[in-house]
């Protein structure tokens, strides 16, 4: 029974500047149309209840009443009033959502079929994670790069569309730090439910840390595993396979330790620089008998997610 | 009058008189026979329609894969909605109950024009094939909206699925413009716009939308086949289009059409309400002309599908503001019928419980839409679960629940039997539990962030998901009873009184079935459709006969 405890049952956490100001605007919404249901329904469940014919009882003359234009304009203005109020009140809200501040930090976004990718102004890349720092206005500038996607966290309350070939953009101001989930809700096909993202909103100081070296390893996790997970959020799997077959790039199986014909002619021993080289300057060392066509890493990979793919590959034995 | 009342025996029904054998039927020109194909045909595109939503309520049962790959569960929510709107909702009251009953209830022989009338049954006919053929020819996984530029790229057979859209708006419009003519010029002497039944205003009122809105889906639908098979750059911004213009043409029609399908499911509880309570209408005007206020209003809220689309704010005020306003005349209406009740005489049968239901479901269904018309909670609840449930509870606790009331209510005049009232009960109220345990629920997913159209979710909704997939079971199980007894009753069933349920309009003037020209002799318009409250006969106790009105005046 606690809904009936709360202003704006149902709703999920409230993290964002935005969030409580909608919350209010449903919880009146709610509440409002709990009345407006007793009016309507009680009245006519009281009506069957009273006027039903009783068993063995015959059909009475039935008063002939046919209007009432006290009744019908009680019943008109009365809840056109109360739209007026819900409109004005929707529409105010909406409108501070619409126009951000001038103080964001702006951060591109891109849907594409199935992920998002985030671009930093300082050149910083994320797939499928935002990192935030606690109280900073976000401004999201967003394009969908093939179809129509949508940018929704429920957490902040706050989504819009990216259609394809125009920017679109939202903002918000996250309240404290925590993890918030991100859903495409425009249907983009067979991956749109698999379309999602975290937004984690960090305390300062971590954040720079998260900036230098990246997410810190979980309880329990090693680097190995970190890796692995790394190596196919970030698309590596793709292009590399890890079981000896051969796909847009190298196989990674059995590799480190031995050499690797290049392009050139040249040969080169696969050890933790020549990998590290190859993910962020792919076409400074090229393989031999595949084309130069791995994008570059750089920026878009930290420190430690440097270290994790090249202890993954090693351990690909 | 009384001499209509011994029905049976008397004189031929239209099944006698029109002819026996598949050619009498193949070549009708009888509006009966016609609204009968439409309804059998209607019938069991639900059932196809329905199939397909047990199978995605089935699939959702787990997160991940239960039944189907995400490509299957795709191509099935389409074929769900697709089917249900444009092959079920928006022909089921106005074309076949319609079909069926406005020429009875104006008291005339036939529609304005017959052969009009098959035409439009056998583009239907036609539309429908082609578009369950592009089922068979490859799925469409595109939603039943044909959001481009996804539509624009995706594979299946897109463009014969949107032709066969296309040509079922033709169905659509003709029929309007036969309702239309057939309103103005066809009422029995004595019948004037106001003394009207409200069936025949709401069924105007729709008409009048069907012939202005289509037109718009067609145009929007063949532009999309010109894009697809020409290359031509409209909608997809690849090709130099625009991605979001097509949501305007495409809402532009199908808000409106939202109208098309409510407005009739409302005429029906308009004639329903009244007969059951034995009581006349109140605010017959308020009802009469909040339809036509509906349909006009409804033209200018197509915008508030969009208010996250990146549609300028201004727009979205606008389209907020107007939407707001077209609620009231749905509010409206729910008060008088409430208020009919009043000091009535109120009987329980089958179609009285239907809109009774009705009621309940469509007064939350409307609620729930202040929510989405509220600019700042759409922006978090649009295109969640909570519009699923919003717009079920409209569509389908609201035109559904009413299409099976009529159905109920005129399943005596238009078989000429009675079905078995026990049972219908008991389907009438497992689909209000199930309806309300299915959709109920997903409010509640929506509000909680539940994005639609998902395939796989995250844990913490599963629960929710679970209840409602049994909802639909409970749902099922109900329909399933309602086919049985219905099928049923055309056999074992008794045979129905000219006047089952002491109605005063005209259809209940003549036997059931009617004969082939509706109406033995004129008859009386000289009282209007509601005017109860005149001294009742009274009713043989247990029987259904015998509550006639007198109607001498
Ligand atoms: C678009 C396909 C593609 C993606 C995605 C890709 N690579 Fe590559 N990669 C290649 C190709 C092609 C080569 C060989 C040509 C070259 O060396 O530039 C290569 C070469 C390499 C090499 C050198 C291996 C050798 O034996 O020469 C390493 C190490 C490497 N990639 C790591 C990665 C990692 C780690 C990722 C994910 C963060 C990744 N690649 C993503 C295509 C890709
Ligand atoms: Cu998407």
């Amino acid at each position: 029974m606690n809904i009936l405890l709360q202003w704006a049952p149902f709703m999920p956490t409230a993290a964002s500047h935005n969030a409580p100001n909608v919350d209010n605007l449903y919880g009146f919404i709610f509440w409002l149309s709990v009345v407006f249901f007793i009016l309507v329904i009680g009245p006519g469940a009281w009506f069957v209840y009273k006027y039903r014919l009783k068993k063995g009882e015959e059909h009475q003359p039935t008063p002939r009443i046919t209007h009432h234009l006290g009744l019908e304009l009680t019943w008109s203005v009365i809840p056109l009033l109360l739209c007026v109020v819900i409109a004005v009140w929707g529409f105010w809200d909406f409108m501070a959502l619409g126009v951000a501040p001038a103080d964001t930090e702006d951060i591109f976004v891109t849907g594409y079929k199935w992920g998002w990718r985030f671009e930093h102004r300082d050149g910083t890349k994320e797939l499928n994670e935002l990192h935030l720092p606690e109280g900073k206005k976000v401004k999201l500038v967003m394009t969908g790069e093939d179809v129509i996607h949508s940018f929704f966290v429920p957490d902040f309350r706050v989504k819009a569309d990216l259609p394809p070939g125009r920017y679109t953009s939202l903002w918000f101001e996250p309240i404290g730090v925590g993890e918030h989930q991100v859903f495409c809700t425009e249907y983009c096909g067979d991956g749109h439910s698999g379309m999602l993202a975290k937004i984690i909103v960090m305390p300062k100081d971590k954040y720079a840390e998260w900036l230098r070296v990246g997410t810190p390893l979980g309880p329990g996790e090693t680097l190995e595993d970190r890796g692995k997970k790394l190596y196919s959020d970030k698309g590596c799997l793709t292009c590399h396979s890890v079981d000896g077959s051969r796909l847009t790039g190298p196989s990674f199986k059995g590799i480190f330790g031995n050499p690797q014909p290049l392009a050139d002619g040249a040969s080169v021993n696969v050890d933790e620089n020549f990998i590290r080289e190859s993910i962020l300057n792919p076409q400074a060392k090229v393989a031999q008998g595949y084309s130069p066509i791995m994008p570059s890493y750089q920026g878009s990979l930290k420190e430690m997610d440097l270290n994790a793919l090249t202890a993954y590959i090693k351990s690909l034995k | 009058m009384a001499d209509n009342n011994h029905g049976h025996g008397e004189h031929k029904s239209f099944y006698e008189e029109g002819g026996k054998g598949i050619m009498s039927w193949v070549y009708t020109l009888d509006h009966k026979r016609i609204g009968l194909m439409y309804l059998v045909s209607v019938l069991l595109m639900f059932a196809l329609g329905g199939l397909m939503a047990l199978l995605v309520r089935f699939e959702l049962l787990s997160p991940g894969k239960t039944i189907m790959t995400a490509q299957q569960y795709n191509v099935v929510f389409t074929l769900h909605g697709a089917i249900m709107v444009f092959l079920f909702i928006i022909p089921a009251v106005p074309a076949a109950l319609g079909n069926f009953v406005l020429p009875l209830l104006l008291g005339t022989k036939d529609v304005a024009f017959p052969r009009l009338n098959i035409f439009s049954y056998y583009i239907y006919v036609t539309g429908a094939i082609i578009a369950v053929g592009a089922i068979v020819g490859g799925g469409v996984d595109t939603g039943w909206t044909f959001y481009t530029p996804y539509s624009s790229g995706t594979s299946g057979s897109v463009v014969l699925m949107v032709f066969g859209a296309f040509v079922l708006g033709f169905s659509s419009i003709l029929t309007g413009l036969n309702f239309i003519a057939t309103t103005h010029k066809l009422r029995a002497p004595g019948m004037t716009w106001s003394r009207m039944p409200l069936f025949c205003w709401g069924i105007y009122a729709t008409s009048l939308i069907q012939v202005l809105a289509t037109p718009v889906l067609a145009i929007t639908l063949l532009m999309l086949i010109i894009e697809r098979v020409w290359g031509v750059g409209i909608f997809d911004p690849a090709k130099g289009g625009d991605a979001v213009l097509f949501q305007h043409f495409f809402w532009f029609y199908s808000h409106p059409a939202v109208y098309i399908m409510i407005l009739p499911g409302m005429a029906i509880i308009s004639e329903i309400i009244p007969t059951f309570s034995k009581k006349a209408i109140f605010g017959y005007k308020a009802i009469g002309m909040s339809s036509v206020a509906i349909a006009i209003i409804g033209f200018l809220v197509w915008g508030h599908h969009m208010f996250v689309s990146g549609q300028s704010q201004f727009a979205s005020m606008v389209f907020s503001f107007l939407t707001f306003l077209v609620a009231i005349p749905s509010g409206i209406k729910v008060f008088n019928w409430t208020a009919t009740m009043y000091k009535g005489s109120i009987t329980l049968e089958t179609p009285m419980l239907y809109a009774l239901s009705f009621l309940f479901l469509f007064t939350i269904g409307g609620l729930t839409g202040l929510f989405l018309g509220a600019l700042s909670v759409n922006v978090h609840l649009t295109d969640t679960y909570f519009v699923v449930a919003h717009f079920h509870y409209v569509m389908m606790g609201g035109t559904v629940i009413a299409f099976y009331g009529g159905v109920h209510y005129w399943w005596p005049k238009m078989t000429g039997r009675m079905y078995n009232e026990k049972l219908a009960r008991l389907a009438c109220a497992l689909v209000f539990i199930g309806f309300n345990v299915t959709f109920l629920t997903q409010f509640v997913l929506g509000s909680k962030g539940m994005p639609r159209r998902y395939y796989d979710y995250l844990p913490q909704f599963q629960t929710l998901h679970q209840v409602s997939t049994v909802g639909s079971w409970i749902l099922g199980l109900g329909f399933l009873i309602m086919v049985s007894y219905l099928l049923a009753s055309l056999k074992v069933g008794a045979l129905a009184p000219a006047n089952p349920w002491g109605g005063l309009t005209l259809e209940w003037q003549t036997s059931s079935p009617p004969p082939l020209h509706n109406f033995e002799k004129q008859p009386n318009t000289k009282i209007g459709p509601y005017d109860y409250g005149v001294p009742i006969p009274p009713k043989k106790p247990g029987t259904l006969e015998g509550a006639v009105h007198g109607t001498s005046s």
